[in-house]
């Protein structure tokens, strides 16, 4: 065996032998606040110890995987925004650059560095909400008001782009559904101006927070080799010493082009967690202030009119495109057979997206990797012979969406 | 691994032709010749093919030349294909920055292959999932039941004659 506990089951055998007397078997969701969705944790407890912890999932199980294989490629970019629906721009982008790669596609600069942008500014949308619900699990609920201050300006952002504020869509298969309008980038300049303050303002209140370090500070301690192991990526594997980001070591998306620091924290704790998140927030402020300040001029789709929609205009006076446009609505295009695998560094993890075609307008598979799958399984690690209260930290430390969990 | 460019390698000779130092490369040829079946090169991604029962030792024999991190692993339906199934594993080196598939085909009568949660303990929710979903089953894995799908649920859903909307 290999000496981690992924979780136990605990449901055949109730309580651990010889220890009938003692132990109690608690129940933790799937309705619980903290559970940050619908995630049912069984619980061996010795008194308030936790002896053994099993994650029941599959509550918010869709069937999207299955549900992909039925559509044409462009209509599978909305459903997976409903994967990750904290993160809507990251899901896009990885399922559009898979399939870019298959087609092997190249994607104009201005296009590129838009990208680049938007999935940053998603990763503050996922960090805002995350700082927010795990200073509110841990109580204080100050916090959450005011992330939520700013999540809100993220989101309108993604509606005045998007014309949706959560499901974005906004990324095609080629570059991006249309031009951001005019003005947009100078709202996102006055926002993004003013967001180091307000990362001060959430660090001023927890920072120095007695209540909030006791519970954070040594909890959930988890090594570099159960991160390996335990296949963790993110923001929580960071935080246990391993210097790795897909964004600087297999940049995609012209990453390569931007200057960041990759936080890295050897605390190996919640708090080391806490304090890697933070600092990322205040990285992808830099990245969006450098895609602003160098955002090169020209097209935002690729030169490809048997894949991408042509404009209305042109669609309304030249035939050909009027013809593309009847063709790719109708029977979607042909991806050439082959299968690959794109990874991305969302705002919990690796995010990946394996696609297999077989040549025809559908694709014949297309799996998601998702990083809280896999952080879910390092729960019983962290939270063994802790308090039951601590559990509750740690599942906010790993920041998971129970969305991208059971798909 | 844009090592060489835009070049697709479509087999075993090509691909230990073009690349001989390749760490992956190197590592399943000096584990065993014999069991290294094939290999492509493709968009940039390298992918070995081995048996079944060779996963687990292929697998080992990356990890020791650098491969470290398990990152994912899943399958393909290739009904009604012989063999049917593919697993796909796919493992990142932190030292080399790159990534590589493993890949292997099990046939339609009573898939199973061993578990690799010996290797590294946390592809076990992804058998976990492979085995609910398509119904190949890992011997050696400490926990195989369903993960996503209820307990009873009757039939493998990613399955390609598991109908999309359900059965009539």
């Amino acid at each position: 065996m290999s000496g981690f506990d992924v979780g136990t089951p605990i449901l055949d055998v109730p309580v651990a032998e010889g220890a009938k007397d003692q132990h109690m078997v608690l129940n933790m969701g799937p309705q619980h606040p903290s559970t940050h969705g619908v995630l049912r944790l069984v619980l061996e407890v010795d008194g308030e110890i936790v002896v053994r912890l099993y994650p029941e999932i599959g509550y918010l199980h869709t069937g999207i995987e299955k549900t992909c294989e039925a559509k044409f490629y462009s209509q599978v970019i909305p459903m997976t925004d409903r994967v990750d629906y904290l993160g809507p721009m990251a899901n896009n982008l990885c399922y559009c650059l898979a399939v870019e790669k298959l087609l092997q596609l190249e994607i104009p600069e201005r296009a590129q560095w838009l990208r680049v942008m938007f999935t940053e500014l998603t990763r503050l949308n996922s960090h805002l909400i995350w700082l927010g619900t795990h200073a509110m699990d841990i109580g204080a609920l100050t916090v959450f008001l005011y992330t939520f201050r700013e999540r809100e300006e993220i989101l309108r952002i993604f509606e005045e782009v998007a014309g949706q504020r959560m499901m974005t869509s906004y990324f095609r298969i080629g570059g991006l559904s249309m031009e951001p309008p005019l003005g947009l980038l100078e709202k996102i300049q006055a926002f993004i101006k003013t967001l180091p303050e307000k990362i001060d303002e959430y660090s001023n209140l927890l920072t120095g927070n007695p209540i909030f370090r006791n519970r954070l500070i040594g909890v959930g301690h988890f090594s570099a080799e159960d991160a390996i192991a335990l296949a963790i990526t993110g923001p929580t594997m960071r935080a246990s010493g391993i210097d790795f980001d897909i964004r600087r070591d297999m940049p995609y998306s012209s990453y390569e082009k931007f200057q960041f620091k990759v936080p890295v924290s050897n605390g190996c704790d919640c708090w080391a967690r806490y304090e890697v998140r933070l600092l990322e927030m205040r990285e992808s402020v830099k990245i969006v202030q450098q895609a602003l300040d160098g955002m090169p001029e020209g097209p935002v789709k690729a030169d490809a009119p048997k894949i991408i929609l042509p404009d209305r205009e042109k669609m309304k006076t030249q035939m050909e495109a009027l013809i593309h446009h009847f063709k790719i609505v109708t029977e979607g295009f042909n991806v050439p057979a082959g299968e690959v695998y794109q990874a991305i560094e969302s705002g919990h993890g690796t995010m990946a997206y394996y696609v297999v075609s077989d040549g025809t307008a559908k694709p014949y598979r297309v799996h998601m990797r998702y990083p809280g799958f896999a952080s879910l399984q390092a729960l019983e690690t962290m939270c063994k012979g802790r308090m039951l209260a601590d559990v509750v930290a740690v599942i906010g430390s790993i920041d998971i969406v129970l969305g991208e969990i059971d798909r | 691994m844009a090592e060489t460019g835009k070049t697709t390698l479509t087999n075993r000779a090509e691909v230990v032709e073009a690349m001989p130092e390749h760490p992956a490369v190197k590592a399943l040829l000096a584990w065993n010749d014999a069991g290294f079946l094939d290999a492509n090169f493709d968009r940039d991604e390298l992918t070995l093919v081995v048996a079944p029962a060779d996963i687990v030792g292929a697998l080992r024999a990356l990890k020791a030349v650098g491969y470290n991190a398990f990152e994912d692993m899943t399958a393909v339906d290739w009904f009604p294909n012989e063999p049917r199934f593919q697993l796909s594993y796919h493992v990142l080196s932190h030292a080399f920055k790159a990534r590589i598939r493993l890949r292997a085909m099990v046939g339609s009568d009573d898939p199973a292959v061993d578990s690799i949660t010996d290797v590294w303990p946390g592809a076990n929710y992804y058998e976990r999932e492979v085995f609910d979903l398509f119904g190949v089953r890992f011997e050696g894995h400490p926990n195989l039941r369903r993960i996503l799908m209820p307990d009873d649920w009757v039939g493998h859903p990613l399955r390609k004659d598991y109908p999309v909307e359900g059965y009539r």
